[in-house]
């Protein structure tokens, strides 16, 4: 299964990444997708999660060519 | 409508625009409530100089046509215009114009400040403000601003 991982923001300039192509064999969680991606342990609680353009929790699951986005909390308006 | 905009923009005569787009239904609409959000040179005790707004092409304009659509669900709302910045910005400068044209006062205020509240809160946006001091960081949070009831 091919999966995009994207970063934005305050997230993308700490892992020096805007995001990266992942590939599994088996259906993994939006956590399990966090840690193959970033090489961490445990999805930060300030992270929010959304699959493709969704907003998720961190127990979602990801199928193929899902695009999953990481990123802090928003500030606009 | 929703507009996203790299450049500066006028609001007035942004909300001009709709005014005549939505036409149409000029005689239903009793009540036009309008917002306006513009860059302040000050945030959390700090002078800030510039600011840049990152989003996400492709969510961020689905947030905000899922938040529109559920101001259209819950008030009687007739058209509604959200236009926001994107890119560097500079104190004094529009960031962003919520107007909602309803029939009555109420649900225009009411889906206006809801739209706001909800776009801040979900909508895909991230500033990044450059300080007086030279230095810069991102803005961890909004603030709350507002408690409903």
């Amino acid at each position: 299964m091919s999966i995009k991982v994207r970063y934005f923001a305050s997230l993308k300039e700490s892992l020096g990444s805007d995001g990266i192509e992942l590939f599994v064999t088996e259906p993994l969680t939006v956590e399990q997708i966090w840690s193959q991606a970033t090489g961490q342990v445990g999805l930060p609680d300030n992270i929010l999660v959304a699959v493709n353009m969704v907003y998720v929790d961190q127990t979602a699951e990801i199928t193929d060519g899902d695009e999953v986005a990481f990123f802090p909390p928003v500030t606009g308006g | 409508m929703i507009k996203l905009l790299a450049e500066a923009f006028d609001p007035f005569e942004e909300v001009k625009r709709f005014q005549e787009q939505s036409a149409g239904s000029a005689c239903a609409v009793g009540a036009t409530s309008i917002f306006i959000g513009t860059m302040r040179d000050f945030n959390e005790g700090d002078p800030v100089v510039s600011m840049f707004l990152e989003y996400y092409p492709g969510m961020t304009e689905k947030q905000l046509k899922d938040i529109v659509a559920e101001a259209i669900g819950q008030w009687a709302v007739l058209n509604v215009l959200v236009v926001h910045r994107v890119g560097n910005i500079s104190p004094g400068d529009p960031i962003v114009v919520v107007a909602v044209e309803t029939s009555h006062r109420g649900d225009a205020f009411d889906a206006c400040r809801f739209i706001m509240e909800a776009l801040k809160s979900k909508a895909p946006f991230w500033k990044k403000e450059q300080l007086k001091s030279q230095e810069s960081r991102w803005v961890g949070n909004n603030s709350k601003g507002y408690a409903p009831e």
